[in-house]
């Protein structure tokens, strides 16, 4: 950076490396279990592959399964879609009402926080005597669970949302106003696409954190399991590459979740720069 | 206008009710039922004793588990914040260019959008006794046996809390860097700091806020888990939080409350010290 151009200082090819194996750490035991997730029915926990198929993949499915997989898919992906539009309905609303001054703003905002750092296990454990004993409800994962994934989704939710509303000029607002715009016109047309990507963004995180949460499930979802539960069940009983197929398929939902939440940020910010 | 007085209000009331319902009400419940009775083959009874404080404070588990705890989060602090601090540097003052500075950012955060417990799991094929690392080791000639210690203990623990935590440290030291304004380093250079000057008088100091905002996430991270130093240990070691986990699955929920109430002490505690440092709130809208 600082020396003429053209030349890298030394400093560059050292982090460059630091990077590098950074990366390889983050990815390389990822990428052993997915090869491994392929193993034949000979084949065990650890390398050399042998004769690779789909036999794990079939057993986790399949009649002789290892436990309530596709149920509990059944469950985390709806479920994980509630936590998504609430998460985006009641952050973005919050998020709001953060930029005028309020009575009470900086108990919720820290009471958000705590939501935020407090043990998941403690909470948890809150939860359910919230529900048993205050409510008197059973804990089902699409009640007391949702309420769980809920404390968790939307910290950050929020604070998506102050980072991209600092940056939102109340200027525009008051012109829109100024040019004749009615309140519904103004919000729809000029804040809801300023805050568009923010809002993919905030889905982006009420999905996956709902999808892989797991120690704010553990005593909230009730006798049915979510995903996170059912794998951390199996991670103590079976030692099968079973256990890598089924991490092989989460993770092939969550990236294509990914994958269409950065790609419709992209497109949005491109048919943007393209439009200005 | 009325409903402009309002309006933040009930914009807000979605949140407040979901925080009031599932945060505040339950830790307040969890401190009441600290104060509760275990009966053996009853479970939790209504009371008012400071009994599962003081058995928790007597033993001397309780006290291995938290020094336990501790060490780790010093330990993976230490780590995930070095390594945070130069990644970062490298993405934000080394790549020149833009688009892959933000390319390889999101390289680095990816894997926080997928599964905790598998990532953990993944170290397995890598770290056991038949691993990759060990056989690969073994070809080598380095060792005859394959090392025991590399999964299954401390060491393992620690490479997984790093493998899921440095992010914390990445995402607010990277989003703290990119806003320093490049022409410091350059007056910095022109006055006659070397490059290690500009480094640790310049660039480290402006960082701060990212660096303390991300030891808030490592720590309260760290103290709260319980799966990870439960799988990767092999249950050699303990965690605080381990703890808790333990009395809930005999239904003790008194004690496992009072050591709730322990560790959340502990934990916020830690984070308002963090706090006091640097103004969240504002660095974020900056």
């Amino acid at each position: 950076m600082l020396t003429p151009a053209g030349r890298r200082p030394w400093t560059f090819y050292v982090l460059a490396g630091l990077f590098t194996l950074f990366v390889i750490f983050l990815y390389g035991p990822m990428i052993s279990i997915f090869i491994l997730s392929f193993q034949g029915p000979t084949g065990g926990l650890v390398f050399p592959l042998r004769d690779p198929g789909f036999t794990w993949f079939h057993a986790l499915f399949g009649q002789a399964r290892t436990g309530d997989v596709g149920g509990a898919f059944s469950r985390s992906l709806p479920l994980a879609l509630v936590v998504m539009v609430l998460t985006v309905l009641i952050s973005v609303s919050a998020g709001f009402a953060f930029r005028r001054r309020f009575r009470g703003a900086s108990a919720i905002f820290f009471t958000a926080i705590t939501s935020l750092i407090v043990p998941g296990l403690v909470l948890s454990i809150g939860i359910l005597v919230t529900f048993r004993e205050v409510f008197g409800l059973p804990v089902r994962w699409y009640s007391s669970g949702l309420a769980a994934h809920l404390t968790w989704t939307l910290p950050f939710g929020l604070l998506i949302m102050f980072a991209v509303l600092g940056r939102l000029n109340p200027s525009w607002e008051e012109a829109a106003h100024d040019l004749g715009a009615s309140r519904w016109q103004t919000v729809s047309q000029v804040l809801v696409p300023i805050v568009f990507p923010g809002m993919i963004a905030v889905a982006l995180f009420g999905f996956t954190l709902s999808y892989d949460e797991f120690p704010r499930s553990w005593l909230t979802v009730g006798s049915k399991n979510t995903l996170p539960i059912e794998i951390w069940t199996m991670t103590t009983n079976v030692t099968s590459p079973a256990l890598y197929a089924l991490g092989t398929v989460t993770t092939a939902v969550s990236f294509v979740v990914i994958a269409i939440a950065l790609g419709s940020i992209w497109v949005i910010q491109r048919r943007r720069s393209r439009r200005g | 206008m009325t409903l402009r007085r309002i309006l933040p209000y009930l914009q807000v009331a979605p949140l407040t009710l979901v925080l009031a319902l599932f945060v505040v009400l339950p830790l307040g419940l969890v401190v009441a039922v600290s104060f509760w009775r275990f009966q053996f083959l009853v479970g939790p009874v209504p009371d008012f004793t400071l009994q599962n404080y003081v058995d928790l404070l007597s033993s001397e588990t309780t006290w291995r588990l938290y020094l336990s705890t501790v060490k780790f989060t010093l330990i993976v602090l230490a780590i995930t914040a070095v390594l945070g601090f130069w990644i970062s540097y490298f993405l934000v003052f080394h790549v020149r260019n833009l688009l892959t500075a933000i390319a390889l950012f999101l390289i680095c955060t990816v894997p926080f959008w997928t599964s905790n417990i598998i990532r953990m799991i993944s170290w397995r094929p890598v770290l056991g006794k038949e691993g990759l690392i060990n056989q690969a080791l073994m070809k080598l000639g380095l060792i005859d046996q394959p090392l025991a210690w590399l999964l299954f203990s401390d060491f393992a623990v620690v490479v997984a809390y790093v493998h899921l935590f440095t992010l914390f440290m990445i995402v607010p030291i990277f989003n703290a860097m990119a806003r320093i304004d490049k022409s410091l380093l350059e007056a910095a250079v022109d006055a006659g700091a070397s490059r290690l000057d500009v480094v640790w008088n310049v660039v480290l100091p402006l960082s701060r806020t990212g660096i303390a905002l991300g030891a808030v996430f490592v720590v309260t991270l760290v103290m709260g888990d319980f799966f990870v130093v439960i799988v990767m240990s092999g249950g050699l070691s303990g965690s605080a939080t381990s703890g808790i986990y333990n009395d809930v699955q005999i239904q003790n929920y008194p004690r496992a409350a009072a050591n709730a109430v322990i560790l959340l002490a502990i934990v916020l505690m830690m984070a308002t010290a963090i706090f006091r440092v640097v103004d969240v709130r504002r660095e974020l809208v900056r």
